[in-house]
């Protein structure tokens, strides 16, 4: 039972109010950082053919634009004193309602910081990577527009100052992902993958939804000041259903169990979107809501042990789909997923870990999208094939895309040294002081992952060749390497953010002091252990898939459970269908039947009776005069008896 | 004055018209049993009127007689027109208008 008890200490540490200062100087320049992508996007979704020339230039140059703004922002934050790095910008008021009154402004600290700075720096590098991998695409103009739609919507959500501006930037990336898993509408999975998204996000929107309600009901406000300023007052039932709350829309927006099938379908998209979208931005929306919250979670050690369940699971999860898949973008989506997962373990761990989530996070964002956008160059040497199956030995032919993947992949799997090594360490370390079931999973989770990570490494760039000669891959053009390269050096070296402690005390005014935490092994063994594990995992994938493994074309069939499982999404499809589509279909059959017999039944039998009954009385109408006049004596008759009848009684 | 016989013939002529509107088929006919309904109630509307001795009651007798002339100008340009067209005046066969 130790595992599941939340130490009682972190609790009462860690609930930080919001008290930004008003933005001055470079800082009311914020408003530009969402500003100028929006105007690119207007433009290119607005001016029809005439953007085709520049749609690649302005749909790059505005995120620069936005990073450029975002970095001299940074600076400026760090030129602060620690106590005063909370800066707001307050811009207009968007409703005003009796009592209520949600003003659109833009909140600067740390963690928006971070954000900013990985939404626009990524972001840029991936819209150049799309100036050569959508370079055939007739349907660029919009492709950029989308993807700057995109930037905008995402730098709304972690820069808003209250909850339901940050519900509305949440609702815009939603709507950017929808756009762009379907760019490829044509396609009718793509536009399956496109519909099952966003049915799924809805879901985790609705708790989005309540929850902002149920602030707007308690604290009658939902910025960030106003609710983190009442948190401490709050009933703990409260706190509790906020944190669920934000805990179901953190697991739709992040494709965490139960809200996770929905990611690896999204794969559908143009591989950028996968490593902008669904690797480095989007579904880390959920983790950015949870350390957003901070002061929520401090009072619900309910939903903080929910949300590292949830994490611990979705780790697990991810990992296991990522062994079992042969398309090399749903194994990236799975270990997306999982990684994810290790985020919301470590945020729901408290103040010992919300640091380490963003660590993680940012880490994350450099590897995946180093990766995603590696195995988009793959794709693009060989025909948009994604069946790792058909790859093998193209550490040759691809040397740049190869070195750059293997940046990436030596970042996830915990190399000792790259950035993944650092942040999955500090997460799987702080998940042991709270628990040993968060730990050994965590730990499992990260043997996992450098096994079906090699996977994909033996797959795609060694082994044997087992793709056809007409293929003809071909290294990508420098548009494409160029990003790469960058991201594979960030992956590299991102761990320098935890240098003397950094990132834990740039975001001490968002988390809180880091908490203290015991642990039963000194940190050094704990870092060998998760090395040896590392090492296991990577030798098992080297056993069974290494240089002179036979890799069958099709992928056998006649597999264990298990493996049939994990490439059955673990059932989380047929779950959904036999729980939820099933009889949602049955009770609208019956809905339907209702409608046609019982209401149609009503109104249809009502009009019927009305016609057929004016269809008799009608006859009374004969054409004689004669009987007409009769008529109307034998009413005047009629009227003379009743009033004789009443006048004399 | 006793108005008992004035209200008895008022209630003949009355009886006589309503009873010959209902019998009779030719419009004409049918027209003058009206004409003698509309009179036995001006002959009522009289009677009471000197009865009470108010004024009014014979003034709404004179109002009856024009709307009783109107009634005839246009009911007679009417009979003239279907008698025109079907050759006859008999208010069954005039039975067009109907459900």
């Amino acid at each position: 039972m130790r595992a599941f008890v939340v130490n009682p200490l972190s609790a009462e540490e860690g609930a930080v109010p919001v008290v930004p200062a008003e933005a001055d100087g470079v800082f009311s320049l914020l408003w530009l950082i969402v500003a100028l992508p929006a105007l690119s996007a207007v433009v290119l979704l607005l001016a029809g053919r005439r953007a085709d020339r520049f749609a690649p230039v302005l749909g790059c140059l505005a995120p620069a634009a936005s990073f450029v703004i975002g970095v001299v922002a940074f600076v400026a934050l760090l030129g602060r004193g620690e106590e005063d790095r909370q800066v707001e910008q307050s811009l207009w008021t968007w409703l005003d309602v009796g009592d209520y009154t949600v003003s659109v402004g833009l909140l600067f600290d740390p963690l928006s910081a971070l954000f900013v700075l990985l939404i626009t720096g990524v972001g840029s590098l991936i819209h150049l990577y799309s100036v050569g991998y959508m370079a055939d695409d007739d349907r660029r103009r919009r492709f950029f527009g989308y993807m700057n739609l995109f930037v905008v919507a995402m730098l709304v959500l972690v820069l808003a100052d209250d909850y339901l501006v940050l519900f509305l930037g949440w609702e815009g990336v939603g709507l950017a992902s929808y756009l762009l898993i379907g760019f490829w509408a044509h396609k009718d999975s793509a536009a399956t993958a496109a519909k099952k998204a966003f049915v799924v996000n809805r879901v985790g929107d609705v708790g989005m939804a309540l929850a902002v309600m149920l602030m707007v009901t308690t604290f009658g406000a939902s910025s960030f000041v106003a609710v983190s300023a009442a948190m401490p007052e709050v009933s703990t039932a409260v706190a509790t259903a906020l944190g669920l709350l934000l805990l179901l829309a953190a697991c739709g927006k992040s494709a965490q169990v139960p809200l996770q099938s929905w990611l690896l379908d999204a794969m559908e998209g143009p591989t950028p979107v996968s490593a902008l979208i669904h690797a480095a931005t989007m579904v880390t929306a959920g983790v950015y809501l949870v350390v957003r919250s901070t002061f929520i979670y401090a009072e619900a050690p309910v939903a903080r042990t929910a949300v590292m369940v949830v994490g611990l699971v979705t780790l697990l999860f991810g990992a296991i789909l990522g062994c079992a898949k042969d398309d090399i973008k749903k194994v990236l989506a799975a270990s997306t997923m999982s990684q994810i997962g290790y985020m919301h373990l470590a945020a729901g761990i408290g103040p010992a870990g919300y640091a380490f989530a963003i660590f993680h996070l940012l880490a994350h964002g450099f590897f995946k999208a180093n990766m995603f956008l590696g195995a988009g160059s793959v794709m693009h040497a060989l025909d948009d094939e994604v069946d790792m199956r058909r790859y093998g030995a193209l550490a040759r032919i691809m040397p740049v895309t190869f070195a750059t993947f293997a940046a990436g992949y030596l970042a996830i799997i915990g190399f000792p040294g790259f950035s993944g090594f650092w942040s999955k360490d500090k997460i799987i370390e702080a998940a042991f002081a709270e628990g040993w079931v968060f730990g050994t999973g965590a730990l499992l989770g990260a043997g996992i992952t450098a096994f079906y990570m090699t996977r994909v490494m033996l797959m795609t760039f060694l082994g044997k060749r087992r793709w056809q000669d007409d293929a003809g891959p071909h290294e990508s053009p420098s548009v494409m390497t160029i990003p790469l390269m960058v991201l594979a050096a960030l992956s590299a070296v991102g761990g320098v953010l935890l240098l003397g402690g950094w990132i834990t005390g740039f975001l001490e005014p968002v988390t809180g002091p880091e908490g203290e935490h015991e642990l039963f092994v000194s940190p050094l063994v704990l870092t060998g252990l998760v090395t040896v594990v590392v090492l296991a995992g990577v030798a098992l994938a080297w056993m069974l898939f290494g240089r002179d493994a036979d890799i069958p074309e099709r992928a056998p069939q006649r597999v264990s459970f298990p493996v049939r499982a994990a490439r059955a999404d673990l059932f989380g499809d047929a779950f959904n269908e036999a729980v939820f589509m099933r009889p949602g279909q049955y009770l609208t059959r019956v809905l339907v039947w209702v409608d046609n017999k019982v209401i149609d039944g009503a109104v249809n039998g009502l009009a019927a009776l009305v016609g057929g009954t004016s269809g008799q009385v009608r006859r009374v109408q004969t054409g004689f005069v004669r009987s007409y006049a009769l008529t109307i004596l034998g009413g005047a008759l009629v009227a003379i008896v009743a009033t004789l009848a009443v006048t004399l009684s | 004055m006793n108005p008992d016989a004035y209200i008895t013939l008022s209630a003949l002529l009355f009886s006589i018209g309503a009873i010959g509107v209902l019998v009779r088929r030719n419009a004409i006919v049918v027209f003058m049993c009206v004409e003698l309904m509309l009179n036995a109630c001006n002959l009522a509307l009289v009677t009471f009127s000197k009865q009470v001795g108010d004024l009014s009651g014979q003034v709404a007798a004179f109002f009856v007689m024009v709307v009783a002339a109107a009634e005839v100008v246009v009911g007679l340009a009417i009979i003239m027109s279907i008698f025109r067209t079907r050759r006859s005046a008999s208010v069954d066969d005039a039975s067009l208008l109907k459900y």
